[in-house]
């Protein structure tokens, strides 16, 4: 194996079962070229590594492990925690980077366990002073801002996804396997799959530039389609209140709040939503909220740019017209 | 069947959450302590397997300080959990995550278990990691935010749907496991349950009855700097007086915020 630069920064991207690279990557690998050299660690069913590592090197890795364990369909995280520690004893990174996502932060948190290396959770942006890596964090709904290190050896980082905006440049394609002895630790089995990541027209949610959110003023699943149709509109991405995702309108991955996605987009519309604080800890820091509520005492207009005391019913199918029309 | 529910005490949510700009660390006096909800639903599940199964004890597990927490346990109790374990040692003041689940995997086994049931991830600055770092240092099968449960003599299964994916899987006993919020609300504690919660064990160890020895080599996650964003203010608020939609697209308009048909 070559030789890898004292500044690596290893960064677990998550890729398919089919091999597909998942959305995400570029944030995390933008994340970490900006302090260091990315180097990417894919887990992938056999004879996609080539293709992965030019993939990867285009956003911005400067080196590709790939590992390809037999259980990768059948097992839920221990491949990924045996093929980081293999990686991080490889590479000895200053820092190891993962997506703050549900098996990602499964996987950072068993490693950092096993390593014994600091943890930094969820954060969203990472810098570097003279004594190393350092974590930014936005907490209480971004109350604060919260900076993390650790106080020696490598930190180990979660990324709240679509937090980032920093991308990488091109690097030219270095990929190579990475041998991993598996631990035999024990592991949850998978008995039934389904890939959920639809190819939806609509952009994500985390991340996202626009978001419209429903609460439980929809009243209904059927009515979402308000949401939706004003999103599309505007060409943004739907979120819910817990309310709105308690009452079945949704599913659980839409819900924006303090147990939910925190999100932070240009622009985010909140529909028959009251603002109860769990709600705004996951919008707050948005730049421009708009809110329509029929209860002029609605929570939301405390924090609203622009806050119509309406019925959503009328309002929003108005407000889509005009957008239409000044769209042309 | 031995079940330790993970019990956390945090600040109601529903009040304003504060942090200490000195430390970094949160400011417990500033809302009133409640038991995380997640960790309620935890406790929901251990309880309603122990209906099915009569040879359960469910153990309540804390690590925090002293003052009002264990008053808050009490609640868990009430609710009908058979016993509650706190640690509490004023060497964990700022503990990091990692000496959490250190000091949390020492008192489980201080306890025993057949299963540890956790919530995802807390309210206060809550990471979703503690289950995970638990899991690997007790060197046991884990699965990590569960949308639904099943558990019977021998294995755990659940569902868990992921930014990406959604799958069922199951592990062996002994195991960890953390609940999601799609699972049931808790149960109230009755005026029975109150009164029986008195005189349930209630244990209270710390750092040496637990053989832990602090080390200061050890990587911890350290708070570097604190600093608090400007609060965000209320800026127009309109009646509706039938030209709303149009009065939001023209505020929508102003600010750039309308993308063009091609964009
Ligand atoms: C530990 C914990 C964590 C939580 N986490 C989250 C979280 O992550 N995200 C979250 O959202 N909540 C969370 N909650 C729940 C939160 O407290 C609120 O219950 C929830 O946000 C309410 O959702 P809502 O605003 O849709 O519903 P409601 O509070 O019922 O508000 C509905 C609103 O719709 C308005 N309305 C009704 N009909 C119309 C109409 N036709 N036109 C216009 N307006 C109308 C009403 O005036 C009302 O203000 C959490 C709670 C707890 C305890």
């Amino acid at each position: 194996m070559t030789g890898y630069p004292a500044n690596s920064i290893l960064v677990l991207v998550d890729v398919s079962l089919s091999g597909q690279l998942r959305s995400g990557a570029a944030e995390l690998i933008g994340a970490a070229a900006s302090v260091g050299s990315a180097v990417a660690l894919a887990l992938a069913p056999v004879g996609n590594a080539e293709r992965l590592g030019s993939e990867l090197a285009a956003l911005g890795a400067s080196q590709v492990l790939i590992a390809e364990p037999q259980e990768l369909a059948s097992s839920v995280v221990m491949p990924t925690v045996d093929a980081l520690a293999a990686a991080a004893a490889a590479v000895a990174p200053e820092a190891v980077l993962t997506a703050n996502s549900i098996r990602g932060r499964d996987a950072a948190a068993r490693f950092a366990a096993r390593s014994g290396s600091a943890l930094a959770l969820d954060a969203v942006g990472i810098s570097r002073d003279e004594e190393g890596i350092i974590a930014h964090h936005s907490v209480y709904g971004g109350a604060y801002l919260v900076d993390s290190a650790a106080s020696t050896d490598a930190l180990v980082i979660t990324l709240r996804q679509g937090s980032s905006e920093l991308r990488a440049e091109a690097q030219p394609s270095n990929v190579q396997q990475l041998p991993v002895a598996a631990s035999g630790a024990p592991d949850a089995t998978i008995t039934a799959y389904r890939e959920t990541a639809a190819a939806s027209s609509r952009p994500e949610l985390r991340g996202a530039d626009i978001v419209v959110s429903g609460g439980r003023g929809l009243g209904s699943g059927e009515n979402f389609s308000l949401v939706e149709g004003l999103a599309d509109a505007l060409g943004g991405a739907i979120g819910a209140s817990r309310a709105a995702v308690d009452a079945g309108y949704v599913p659980q991955t839409m819900q924006v709040g303090q147990t939910g996605v925190t999100v932070a987009p240009q622009l985010y519309i909140a529909l028959g939503i009251s603002g109860a604080i769990q709600h705004r800890a996951g919008m707050q820091t948005s730049k421009t909220i708009i809110a329509i509520n029929k209860d002029p005492d609605a929570p939301i207009f405390d924090i609203a740019d622009f806050g119509v005391v309406g019925d959503i019913f009328t309002v929003v199918p108005q407000l889509v017209a005009a957008i239409e029309a000044k769209r042309g | 069947m031995k079940v330790i529910v993970l019990m956390k005490e945090v600040p109601d949510t529903y009040g304003e959450r504060t942090l200490d700009l000195e430390t970094g660390l949160l400011n417990r006096s500033a809302s009133e302590p409640v038991l995380d909800e997640i960790t309620e639903r935890a406790l929901e599940v251990a309880l309603s397997h122990r209906e099915k199964d009569a040879n359960t004890e469910v153990i309540l597990l804390t690590v925090g300080p002293d003052g009002t927490l264990p008053a808050t346990l009490r609640k868990g109790l009430a609710m009908g959990a058979d016993r509650a374990v706190h640690v509490q040692d004023s060497a964990l003041l700022g503990a990091d995550l990692t000496l959490t689940a250190q000091v949390i995997a020492a008192a489980a086994k201080h306890i025993g278990f057949d299963l540890i049931i956790a919530g995802n991830a807390s309210t206060d600055g809550g990471g979703g990691a503690l289950p995970s770092m638990l899991t690997e240092l007790l060197g046991v099968a884990g699965l990590a935010s569960l949308s639904t449960v099943a558990i019977d003599e021998l294995t755990v299964s659940g569902g868990c749907n992921t930014e990406f994916d959604s799958y069922e899987a199951s592990i062996d006993l002994p195991g960890v496991i953390s609940v999601t919020e799609a699972l049931p609300d808790a149960r109230f504690p009755n005026f029975k349950g109150i009164m029986a919660a008195k005189k349930k064990p209630f244990e209270t160890l710390d750092l040496a009855q637990l053989g832990i020895i602090l080390d200061e080599e050890t990587a911890r996650s350290i708070v570097i700097s604190a600093a608090q964003r400007p609060a965000r203010n209320a800026g127009i608020r309109i009646e509706d007086a039938g030209d709303a939609g149009d009065q939001i697209a023209e505020f929508l308009a102003q600010n750039q915020l309308i993308k063009g048909r091609s964009a």
